[in-house]
């Protein structure tokens, strides 16, 4: 009898950056290709098709990869679920065979953000008068960017970050040495946007964009996509012996929206849903947090990082910044924490973040991540949130047996 | 006097406050248009005033921001005293080190912008509560 579980048999992902000359497509269908030659299969051997993607969401992108990769006939599901996109088409994609539709499915996520900012342009010079009218749910009369604080990435993830540290004493320094950490560990990442390491001084002194975060500790924009082939444990049995060696289970998969808080309309909490996927996550693979052997967690900022340490129950409560400063989430610490680069220097191309994760623990777990392995690493957790809010956490373990 | 008109409609100015949307089931406050209660799904609403004293639970000092929009300012997220949380500037500071653990502070308004007849947006924003800060 089949034990349900979905396991990965093929990934891979294109470099993060920014790539003028290949188009969302070229990037998709990259990716695609890649993890169904890593899973040694054709596109004929797919059965379902989750696509995710963020910015050109309302052009059908699975139905346009497939007129470039294979078009089969099968259900296709274009996904959009904010940072959380990839890893929600890998859900789709997961849920289309526990749903019996399919025994292999591909879930591909994809971006191209090129040099897009997060902060919108100078406004428009009008021609028509001005004449202040309420509009909107608020009955706003002007844009309140800057008049009624700030609403913008940079800001949120800021405010998030103090409001943790106005409760637990964490310091601009702390956060720092999570951006010094995770540019360190992108040196060794090849697929990284970018390969560059910088002093603790250097991100402390660097341009401030929205304190206690400086522009190193700020995610780039980027290009990118990643994918993942997936089976049924009755799949997996049928697979060539190669191929089920290097077989990743997925032990836990969950996905969660923000519940309701008093202060989520001022602030989104990005802390309560992080919180509830993670303690489902580890109810769900009958783990704990110590038996991870690397985390990849959604650090678009420094100070998102340093606050997720918590609600992924990575260290005591109330103690992130003492785990940074503990060095326990660096690559020789007791539980590695972006060996990627993360996203403040791997990159974030929106739709691809959610599985590039997997990529990169899928491959850690296989023992081929080269320069960056984390030796003998058999579990690993990925995290992404997105604000609406979406939040999905995933535990892969390495195939039991298999060295 | 110029014509006034609030920035946004929860903040009322005679005298300056807010005022929030309080579902009548569970009273939770909510700034914006309700079509039911985000929290129990309740319809029926009430207006209810809000204070206009709170604590600082977050902050950050925006440096870079959108080419219109003046750099650096503080924006801040409140407790207000007695239910109520919002975002706003907190005015006259740009030094993080100022900001300590529960700062208090409390509401004060400002003219935001005139439009093309006269009309004065008032805006509001927090200020540092010096006897207890």
């Amino acid at each position: 009898m089949s034990s349900g579980d979905v396991w990965i048999v093929g990934t891979a992902m294109t470099r993060f950056g920014r790539f003028a000359d290949k188009d969302l497509l070229d990037l998709a269908a990259e990716a695609a290709l890649a993890a169904l030659r890593d899973a040694d299969m054709n596109i004929t051997a797919i059965g379902a098709l989750a696509l995710g993607n963020v910015y050109e969401a309302n052009s059908h992108n699975g139905q346009r990869l497939q007129k470039q990769i294979g078009q089969t006939g099968i259900p296709v599901y274009n996904v959009v679920n904010a940072c959380a996109t990839g890893a929600t088409a890998v859900r789709v994609a997961m849920l289309s065979i526990a749903g019996g539709e399919t025994d292999t499915a591909l879930a591909v996520g994809v971006e191209k953000m090129g040099k897009m900012g997060l902060l919108g342009s100078a406004a428009k010079k009008r021609d028509a008068k001005k004449e202040f009218t309420p509009s909107g749910r608020y009955g706003s009369v002007l844009k309140t960017e800057g008049v009624l604080g700030t609403s913008l990435m940079p800001g949120v993830f800021a405010q998030a970050g103090t409001e943790y540290a106005l409760k637990h004493g964490v310091t601009m320094t702390q956060f720092a040495r999570v951006a010094q950490k995770n540019h360190a560990h992108s040196v060794l990442n090849p697929l990284a946007q970018y390969r560059k390491e910088f002093t603790l001084r250097e991100i402390l002194e660097a341009e401030v964009i929205a304190y206690p975060n400086t522009l190193p500790m700020c995610c780039p924009t980027g290009d990118g996509a990643a994918a993942v082939v997936l089976v049924s444990d009755a799949k997996l049995k049928t697979l060539d012996p190669d191929v089920r060696k290097r077989a990743v289970k997925i032990s836990a998969s969950v996905l969660t929206s923000d519940p309701w808080s008093e202060s989520g309309q001022a602030l989104p909490d990005v802390n309560t849903l992080t919180r509830q996927a993670a303690d489902a996550a580890y109810e769900q693979a009958g783990i704990g947090p110590d038996d991870l052997d690397l985390v990849e967690l959604h650090d678009c900022f420094a100070t998102a990082e340093l606050i997720h340490y918590d609600n992924l129950r990575l260290c005591e409560p109330g103690g992130a910044g003492d785990f940074i400063d503990s060095g326990a989430p660096w690559r020789e610490g007791k539980i590695p924490v972006n060996v990627s680069g993360g996203l403040l220097s791997k990159g974030h191309p929106i739709g691809a973040t959610g599985i590039a994760n997997l990529y990169e623990v899928a491959t850690h777990l296989r023992g081929e991540a080269g320069d960056r392995q984390i030796e003998g690493a058999r579990v690993g957790l990925t995290h992404v949130i997105g604000l609406a809010s979406a939040c999905a956490v995933h535990i892969l373990e390495a195939r039991p047996g298999v060295a | 006097m110029a014509q006034r008109i609030p920035v946004v409609d929860y903040l009322v100015l005679d005298p300056p406050h807010l005022e929030a949307n309080e579902c009548r089931t569970c009273r939770a406050l909510f700034f914006d248009r309700r079509n039911a209660c985000a929290k129990c799904g309740g319809t029926e609403f009430g207006r209810r005033a809000l204070a206009n004293e709170g604590e600082v639970r977050a902050f950050t000092v925006v440096h870079r921001a959108a080419p219109s929009i003046p750099a650096p300012f503080t924006s801040v997220v409140v407790d207000l005293h007695g239910g109520g949380v919002v975002k706003a500037n907190l005015l006259d500071v740009t030094d993080p080190e100022q900001i300590v653990p529960r700062l208090p502070v409390y509401l004060d308004t400002f003219v935001a912008g005139v439009d093309d007849n006269g009309v004065e947006a008032v805006g509001f924003g927090y200020r540092v509560r010096k006897d207890m800060a």
